[in-house]
């Protein structure tokens, strides 16, 4: 990865005349303020999409972004400013307009360290190369025959494939030198089916830090998942209303860690005392079944960081052990006002915008039960597949999940799909309620969008299947 | 700092259009816009941060006969703008042929420019935002012995303009301002912590509220949270109050608008001169409003807006369309290529209270968490916070409950508006009393 540094400034510094060492010049001119830290953010950003409709490839769009953020943290305070134009005159406007945080003299020195060499966890291919135009016209247009022909319900597909690759180098007062070269691929599929008047919808889709071959691989499986999901939505019938057992499958319905727990751990939340986890470390938070980690270094996936976006490694976080709080998810600045180590969480949508300490791929570690020993233990409850997105609110812990693919359990056993439904709980009270859990954990597809204080960014999770005794089923019946 | 020099942008977007044409489109349109302004967050007596912001970006979709092709970039010095307009120009030579593309027919572009009052600087520094977002947080904290902390105060000052021109010869452009102060506090009791927010927001800064009512609002909005109970599942009428009733209008507005009724992703479809709502409802656009928050003379495409009505005694009267779902519906576009402009929903002559009273025992939502609407369907299930009422008085809060119905249903059971109209943003309406949902508690 050190070679990404060589990279990065050959697209980001040299176009304009910039070199390391007016970086260097420009944070050690902010610490002649009373700033406790700083950092500058280089980012050039190209993204890709092909969109399908009607059976024809409509749309393609092209985005570039690139910029520069400048960062001065004094105490509690931060202050941010940025520039599209990467020249030494912009650079220094910013850097002097983020200042502004702090009016004191101050007597620290810029650190200096040499990058850390590390492979990198994922591919640093330029996806939007890898494949020609008509090749990529020909992955929609093979979706769309796929999804069409899996069954004569289909009226409607839409779908889209994008691509990013995204250079970023930062440098900080703290000695941080640091690049990363940052792909992603995406694939969305959409589908509508009709059946005696009656519309329903499905989704699928998958992601990966890597290239198009990704895609190309499992087009054809989640071409065929949207259809099947829309074709069960068909069939399904009210949903309960009320509280009872709810089993979720594993994978994408780790959701439920997300919300429920995921956010609450983030450490901004938790110095400012506004999440009911704060001040909880060494508490039982869950059930003693319950291990949940944030793991940054798992290759490929969308969530998975070589650095964060202070320049500090994507590392393997053990949040919640058999139950008990264990640690938070931290920056630089929430760490040293409380004190910790930073875990390598922290992160920006973009130059453009403030970082803050955020989840990469967050999980539920197996347990020992045998799934259908799961579902056989609930004589009346909710299966619950697949998920739309979830919201918490960290101050009161109320975190909802709204299915996409549900069905009852009667009598230990799958019976019939239930319309979309809204889950309610409370964060440690629900994980309280987690009494089993499958012996297989499952990642999602590479779907996951995490957003805070208005910043999208891409995230995983997964979990074993889990049963929770009792939540709140918002049906209608 | 942007320059705000729309002049310099108009020039740029006509060269940027021939340029277009001259590497083989046939037609094109393009957008600048530019937003300039900060962000300044207090919390617990001290900064916490304050953001910066410049952006300029510049948007490009250029049509080679029925392809089309897009860029956009934040790169704007003139080498990047023209490699831009290539990019899109090759794209469009790869996309398929789309019978519905290209610009709005030229006959609809808006005419009348008109200027809607929407600038209004506020001439407050940073320096000046801090101190007064400090004052508004010191206020708030002494209100009430059981706000615990502050989640802080934000104040915003944000001005921005976009051009936008295409190439039958239409440019027009829009410049606006827009402040916000907003306050969240966290109330805490027998060991449970509640959060709430109150915010205000104009285009004129003299149309804030002052501080003392930003401070006063969110100290009643949180502290009434303290103590919340699950209530039984059951069925019962609910009322929506007026900040969270507009979303129950925007699920009506996605539900008629073009890209989703083409694309049969609707439960409204085919629904033009039916009725939707009870009669006593009209809900309508004026987009020409002086301040409004979605006025406009011309949208996305250039084609002049207009009042309309949506819903006519209850029955819809209009979509609202673009110029490409036009095509594919075979209509005509209502102007509404950026959404709807300015729109109000009919209210009784009842405030709240006196809505409360006609509900007698019921739900009063006051917050919507989750997203789960399935709008092919129109099932709608969500996670609710609010208030028990019995006999028209509030009892106590409610919390981690879900409500959920249909919205076809929860649409023609709308038994009264109240005259209650939050100001605060695009979609005006007052709270809504539904006569029943689900609502699935302990």
């Amino acid at each position: 990865m050190k070679e990404y540094i060589g990279i990065a400034s050959r697209e980001l510094l040299h176009p304009r005349g910039l070199e390391m060492t007016h970086l260097q010049e420009i944070l050690h001119e902010m610490l002649r303020l009373d700033l406790d830290y700083a950092d500058l953010y280089f980012q050039n950003c190209c993204v890709e999409s092909w969109g399908l409709e009607d059976s024809i490839v409509k749309s393609s769009a092209y985005h570039i972004d690139r910029g520069v953020g400048v960062r001065a943290v004094s105490g509690v305070k931060t202050g941010l400013a940025y520039t599209n134009v990467l020249d030494l005159a912009h650079l220094k406007e910013a850097a002097k307009v983020a200042m502004t945080i702090s009016e004191q003299g101050g007597s620290k020195i810029v650190q200096v360290n040499q990058p850390v060499e590390k492979s990198s966890l994922y591919s640093a291919v330029n996806p939007l190369n890898d494949l020609t135009s008509a090749d990529k016209i020909a992955l929609l247009q093979r979706v769309d025959r796929i999804a069409r022909q899996a069954d004569s319900r289909v009226i409607q597909v839409n779908a889209s494939i994008a691509s990013a690759y995204d250079v970023i180098l930062i440098m900080s007062t703290d000695g941080v030198t640091s690049a990363d070269i940052r792909p992603i691929v995406q694939l969305s599929i959409s589908v509508v089916v009709e059946e005696k008047g009656r519309r329903e919808t499905g989704q699928s889709g998958c992601g990966a830090r890597l290239g198009y071959d990704f895609i190309v691989q499992h087009a054809e499986k989640h071409s065929k998942e949207a259809v099947r999901q829309a074709l069960v939505n068909l069939k399904a019938g009210p949903a309960p209303a009320g509280v009872m057992p709810v089993i979720l499958a594993a994978g994408w319905p780790g959701v439920l860690l997300h919300e429920a727990v995921g956010h609450g751990l983030e450490a901004d939340f938790n110095r400012k005392g506004s999440s009911l986890f704060s001040g909880r470390i060494g508490q039982e938070v869950a059930s003693p079944l319950c291990t949940v980690v944030d793991d940054g270094t798992m290759p490929n996936r969308r969530g998975s960081l070589n650095v964060d976006d202070e320049g500090t490694q994507g590392q393997y976080n053990v949040l919640i052990e058999k139950g008990i709080l264990k640690s938070y998810m931290q920056d630089k600045l929430n760490a040293r006002l409380m004190k910790m180590k930073p875990t390598g969480n922290a992160r920006r949508e973009s130059y453009a915008a403030m970082t803050i300490p955020r989840m990469t791929n967050t999980y539920m570690l197996a347990g020992e039960s045998d799934e259908d020993d799961i579902i056989r233990s609930v004589k009346k409850g909710l299966y619950a597949v697949n998920f739309s997105g979830g919201q918490v609110d960290i101050t009161s812990g109320n975190f909802v999940f709204t299915t996409s693919e549900a069905y009852l359990i009667e009598d230990g056993k799958i019976t019939r799909p239930v319309k979309n439904a809204t889950l309610i709980g409370n964060g440690p009270e629900a994980l309280g309620k987690v009494s089993m859990l499958g012996n297989q954990l499952r990642m999602d597809e590479g779907i996951g969008v995490c957003g805070k204080e208005g910043q999208s960014i891409p995230v995983g999770i997964g979990q074993p299947m889990v049963k929770m005794d009792e939540l709140t089923v918002g049906g209608t019946t | 700092m942007s320059d705000f020099d729309i002049e310099k942008r108009q020039t740029c977007i006509r060269d940027i259009l021939d340029l277009a044409v001259k590497n083989g489109a046939t037609q094109a349109e393009a957008d600048v816009s530019v937003e300039d302004g900060y962000q300044v967050n207090i919390r617990e007596g001290a900064v916490d941060t304050i953001g910066y912001h410049c952006n300029e970006n510049l948007g490009i979709t250029v049509y080679r006969g029925q392809r089309k092709g897009s860029v956009t970039t934040s790169a704007m010095d003139w080498v990047s703008l023209q490699e831009a307009v290539i990019r899109a120009c090759q794209i469009a030579e790869f996309t398929q042929v789309d019978p519905c593309s290209g610009l709005a027919d030229a006959n609809l572009m808006a005419t009348d420019l008109k200027d809607l009052d929407l600038y209004h600087e506020w001439n407050l520094n940073t320096k000046e935002a801090v101190k007064l977002a400090l004052e508004c947080e010191a206020k708030a904290k002494q209100l009430d012995g059981r706000i615990k902390s502050s989640e802080g105060v934000s104040v915003f000052n944000f001005k921005s303009f976009d051009v936008y021109g295409n190439t039958h010869g239409f440019i027009g452009s829009n410049k606006d301002t827009y402040q916000t102060i907003s306050c969240s506090l966290i109330a805490e009791q027998n060991n449970r912590m509640e959060r709430d927010y109150y915010y205000t927001c104009s285009r004129d800064p003299r149309d804030l509220d002052d501080i003392d009512k930003v401070a006063k609002q969110t100290v009643f909005r949180t502290v009434r949270r303290l103590n919340p109970q699950k209530i039984q599942t059951q069925k019962c009428p609910i009322i929506f109050e007026a900040d969270v009733a507009n979303s129950l209008i925007s699920h009506f507005f996605a539900a008629i608008s073009g890209g989703n009724l083409y694309r049969k992703r609707s439960f409204l479809l085919d629904c033009l001169d039916q009725s939707i709502f009870p009669e006593h409802i009209n809900i309508f656009e004026r987009p020409h409003q002086l301040k409004g928050w979605g006025s406009a003379m011309f949208d996305s495409d250039g084609v002049a807006t207009m009042d309309k009505n949506f819903i006519t005694a209850g029955v819809l009267t209009s979509y609202i369309l673009d110029a490409y779902s036009a095509r594919q519906l075979k209509r005509q576009t209502t102007g509404n290529a950026d959404g709807v402009h300015n729109v109000y929903v009919s209210t009784s002559d009842k405030d709240l209270p006196q809505l409360l009273r006609e509900m007698g025992n019921g739900l009063l939502v006051t917050e919507l968490i989750g997203q789960g609407i399935n709008l092919i369907t129109g099932d709608y299930s969500r996670g609710a916070f609010g208030f028990w009422v019995e006999n028209g008085e509030i009892q106590y809060p409610v919390s981690e409950v879900t409500i959920a119905g249909n919205l076809r249903d929860m649409f023609s059971h709308v038994a009264c508006v109240g005259n209650d109209i939050d100001r605060r943003g695009n979609i005006q309406t007052g709270s809504i009393l539904l006569e029943s949902m689900m609502v699935a508690g302990i």
